[in-house]
């Protein structure tokens, strides 16, 4: 404001005036974060897809309270009566499988078990696509070629045929499989997700990288003689999270459908007789099929096309929510 | 230009090597030859099997995967008929791989010509106004129809239209024990096939162009076209659709390495011979006489389609200089 | 005034956006005639280019226009695409602020001009091409023909403005709106450009509107200036009168806030410029006056007569403008 140099001016006019301008102004005094938040919300499919994806995650954390059955449990007795492959009723809201077990709450148990390999595949991805991508970026000349020749190289390779051949390979070498896990467990799966899909990530952060580094507050940072390290920690990574958050949740989905893609082929994981994953759940689908036990097929692909599509429109959100293009007059 | 492409094309085969050096190891460590061969013929005596990993060159420890690995490359790029030969009678690997690449291509190229002129269509007209109903209802069918996995898409369709209403044979591409060329039951079998496959490419490319033409839409030189006194048709065409073009004819022809292997689970759905069938099969067995030459022409097409990316994109982009 | 070609009466825009109604020009009259430059001059965000562009309609679709804008007595308002696309580049031409990121960087300059000609001219392309090269020559790019076959990114900044110009005067428009040309370029060529945009005011006897917030380049190229501030014009006079005595508290701070050499330090104008999602009612700028009084918020003011020029400060006649400027022009 302006101080009281101005003559005619009285004090009671300018405080009047001054309210009214800050009141004017109140939209641009938000946090960018308050901003981004603003802009996700506004999003409405990804609104209700964020509703949808916390009560699921309810549903799927608190399983040994929402799933009407053990994971292995039959919905009733053999001797009090057929419980095999039965239709959706009372009993089984939808339906039982062909050892009698209900597969609303295998369907419960699998989610869970799909969303953990999902989000630690997705979260190893992007850690090392990450720190590949930033430290080709910033330090450039050989690390940049070495790491743009190993992505070329990765990328050579259609997904499906590469996971294919690097699960029979890498499940044969013994040393590996002590580390990781045999070639059938959860977390062998997860493994070979995270080293064949940390390239998007990669490109992704090198390329933001490249492009901040010709900004000036990154100049003014190396002026004043901050460390590579420092500046990739405290500058480029803040200003890449946004771009990061929505590969990361992509490659959540894109994990999840991995394995249920893996699994509807025969080789998937096997979680074991103590747990189930979306994709067990889906392979029984193609016998289900077969057979006209369509419960056991509109179910689990159901499951996996909601998780899909939530999660889909979720990274969505975040994409208008980290465009701060979006407010500016257009 | 010139010369970078020349260049390119130098490190290209040093490239296709260094890959298919790993891929050759990864299968050899993958499949254990003598445990696969028993497999597949279960009554072969000791020399048989000894003869079958000489005459291959399938010898073990990493010296011998190196040793193998030459000795299969020089056979390899002698010829198809040098090629080893498939576990199973000692048949030869081309024929049975050629007739798959046509069934491929076939598959392949149909659904690609359909979806990226599809795609690319409702992408322009979904940008010209965007947030109108077409806009929203096209973005939002793509996005739903782009989350669905092309197994479930292929297995409901198959379920629907093939088991349950019997409009279109369920598998394969020819019935059982046809013989020879047949345009209209070739196409029948295409149908729903080409649909799973269609689906996705448009899904996909019609988000990215209308993605790309808004970019493109909101710059400078779109605001000086339509100053010109240009008509909106012409603003769109010339200053939108080409400029928005640089970026999408960059990811179809990477794209189209991808398309081959996305094509597997197409394919294995509706049985359909082509290549995704062919490697399941070679996997199953564990045939790597089979298995080398797919992943091979996998790599090289990849490779290649990544050169014509690369091209493209400066041919397109004045701006882009290659060296 | 009589002679105008270009005549804007109470025009306003507004912008719908997520976070309500943007009022980004409210009730503006504006006239330009044959020959003369106009500048219009005002802070980033008072509306001085969104007039301009939305007489045109080259506004993002979220923007209402209402109000009159007539070039030659065709209505611009409300007009059908054909009109506008008949108006656009022929009777008016626009010239932007940056010029690298206005042409469009996949086809050779050359094309561009030529473009623009056979838009409105009924001729082949070798001939638009010929005459697109003539064009680059008017306006001073050396070896025209070999320029014209190469791209933007291989013109430097000014060179870029001067193919802008070319394609600006190719179909011999009656009004050249120059949207902060020199913006976006180095000192020297500044001063190069205006110069090619005084010859052709000169020469072509053109229309030419001047958009810019640096008083420097009104001052030595603007017959009359526009003053503008949150939406409205607020100081109308000749360019003369407007240095030597300004008649609006706004426009004497803007002149205060201008380098001088003599001068130990600048003095800024307080404050912000209004939120235009609820512009103040009354006097937009008296939150930041320092003559502000209970009456500036009465109601808008509008342009009044004042010594020589227009001005739209209902206190001009009670208050000492000089005391506070400390202009000697």
């Amino acid at each position: 404001m302006t101080d009281a140099t101005a003559p005619g001016t009285s004090r009671e006019v300018d405080t009047e005036v001054f309210v009214d301008d800050l009141e004017a102004l109140n939209v641009k005094t938000m946090t960018p974060l308050q901003m981004a938040w603003r802009r996700y919300w506004r999003h409405k499919a990804a609104a209700l897809s964020t509703v949808i994806m916390g009560i699921l995650l309810l549903v799927v954390i608190f399983a040994p309270f929402t799933a009407r059955y053990g994971i292995n449990e039959q919905v009733l007795k053999i001797s009090e009566g057929n419980n095999v492959y039965l239709s959706p009723r009372k009993l089984a809201w939808m339906g039982t499988d062909d050892i009698g077990r209900d597969i609303f709450s295998r369907l419960i148990w699998g989610i869970r078990t799909s969303l953990f390999i999902g989000v630690v595949s997705a979260i190893l991805s992007v850690v090392i696509g990450t720190a590949a991508g930033a430290v080709a970026g910033l330090y450039g000349g050989v690390f940049d070629d070495l790491m743009m020749r190993v992505t070329d190289i990765f990328l050579a390779f259609p997904f499906f045929v590469a996971v294919v051949v690097a699960r029979a390979s890498l499940g044969n070498i013994s040393w590996i499989t002590n580390i990781i896990g045999e070639i059938s467990s959860i977390k062998f799966i997860i493994f070979l997700f995270a080293i064949f899909g940390w390239m998007g990530v990669a490109r992704l952060v090198r390329g933001q990288v490249l492009a901040l580094k010709e900004r000036e507050f990154i100049e003014a940072a190396r002026a004043v003689g901050a460390s590579n390290k420092r500046i990739i920690v405290s500058h480029l990574l803040p200003n890449s999270i946004g771009p990061i958050l929505v590969a990361l949740t992509l490659s959540v989905i894109g994990a999840i459908v991995a394995e249920s893609t893996l699994a509807f082929f025969g080789l998937g994981p096997q979680p074991g007789s103590d747990s189930t994953s979306l994709g067990k759940l889906v392979e029984l689908s193609r016998e289900g099929a077969k057979q006209g036990n369509w419960w056991l097929v509109v179910f689990p692909c159901g499951a996996l096309v909601l998780l899909a599509v939530c999660i889909n429109f979720i990274g969505d959100g975040l994409r208008d929510a980290v465009d701060a293009k979006l407010d500016t007059v257009k | 230009m010139l010369r970078f492409i020349v260049r390119r094309m130098l490190w290209l085969p040093l490239t296709i090597v260094l890959v298919t050096f790993i891929v050759y190891c990864a299968v050899r460590t993958g499949w254990h030859p003598e445990e696969t061969y028993k497999r597949a013929n279960p009554r072969a005596t000791r020399a048989k099997v000894e003869e079958y990993l000489a005459v291959n060159g399938l010898y073990e420890g990493f010296t011998g995967f190196v040793k193998g690995y030459f000795e299969w490359l020089w056979r390899f790029v002698r010829g198809p008929d040098h090629w080893p030969r498939s576990i199973k009678g000692r048949a030869l690997v081309y024929p049975p791989l050629r007739y798959s690449i046509f069934n491929t291509l076939r598959l392949a190229g149909i659904a690609s010509i359909l979806g990226w002129g599809i795609g690319l269509t409702i992408g322009t007209l979904a940008a010209r106004k965007p947030g109108s109903w077409f806009d929203s209802i096209a973005n939002t069918t793509a996005f739903f129809l782009g989350a669905i996995p092309p197994f479930v898409s292929g297995v409901a369709l198959q379920l629907i239209f093939a088991v349950e209403l019997g409009w279109f044979p369920v598998a394969g591409v020819y019935p059982p024990g046809h013989q020879g060329f047949d345009l209209g039951l070739m196409a029948k079998h295409l149908i729903l096939p080409v649909t799973v496959v269609t689906i996705q490419v448009v899904s996909a490319y019609s988000r990215f162009m209308r993605a790309s033409l808004l970019e493109v839409r909101s710059s400078d030189f779109v605001r000086t076209a339509r100053a010109k006194g240009l008509s909106e048709r012409a603003v769109l065409l010339k200053h939108g659709v080409r400029n928005a073009m640089i970026p999408i004819v960059t990811v179809l022809a990477i794209d189209i390495g991808g398309l081959l292997g996305g094509l597997i689970i197409t394919e294995a759905i509706f049985n359909y011979p082509g290549m995704g069938v062919y490697f399941l099969k070679a996997i199953t067995n564990g045939d790597i006489p089979q298995l080398m030459p797919y992943l091979v022409i996998i790599i090289i097409s990849v490779l290649i389609f990544n050169l014509i990316a690369d091209v493209s994109y400066a041919y397109l982009d004045p701006r882009i200089r290659l060296d | 005034m009589d002679a105008s070609v270009l005549s804007l009466r109470d025009l306003t825009v507004s912008f719908k956006t997520p976070n309500g109604t943007v009022q980004a020009v409210r009730g503006v009259d504006i006239d330009v005639a044959a020959g003369e430059m106009v500048g219009v001059v005002g802070e980033s965000g008072s509306g001085k280019s969104v007039t301009f562009l939305g007489i045109l309609g080259l506004l993002p679709n979220s923007a209402r226009i209402s109000g009159s804008a007539t070039v030659e007595g065709v209505e611009l308002v409300g007009a059908t695409n054909k009109v506008m696309r008949g108006v656009r580049g022929k009777k008016i031409a626009m010239i932007f602020q940056d010029p690298l990121s206005s042409l469009n960087p996949v086809y050779r300059v050359g094309d561009q001009v030529a473009e623009m000609i056979r838009a409105h001219q009924e001729v082949s392309k070798s001939e638009a091409t010929a005459r697109a090269v003539e064009l680059l020559d008017i306006v001073g790019i050396p070896q025209p023909k070999v320029r014209s076959r190469q791209y933007p990114h291989e013109f430097s900044g000014g060179m870029r403005q001067r193919v802008m110009i070319a394609m600006a005067i190719a179909n011999d428009p009656e009004v050249l709106i120059a949207d902060e040309p020199t913006t976006a370029l180095d000192v020297t060529v500044q001063a190069q450009i205006l110069e090619v945009i005084q010859r052709i005011q000169r020469d072509m006897k053109k229309a030419i509107v001047m958009i810019t917030h640096d008083l420097g380049v009104i001052a030595r190229v603007a017959d009359r200036v526009q003053v503008m501030y949150a939406g409205r014009v607020v100081e109308r006079a000749a360019v003369n009168d407007l240095f030597a005595t300004p008649t609006h508290p706004y426009t004497v701070g803007l002149l205060n806030s201008l380098p001088r050499v003599g001068q130990e330090r600048l003095l800024p104008i307080p404050g912000r410029p209004p939120n235009m999602l609820q512009p103040p009612a009354g006097c937009a700028f008296r939150a930041r006056c320092p003559h502000s009084a209970p009456v500036c918020a009465e109601k808008l003011p509008e342009l009044q007569p004042y010594a020589h020029s227009m001005t739209a400060c209902v206190r001009i006649k009670e208050i000492d403008l000089a005391e506070t400027s400390g202009v000697t022009a």
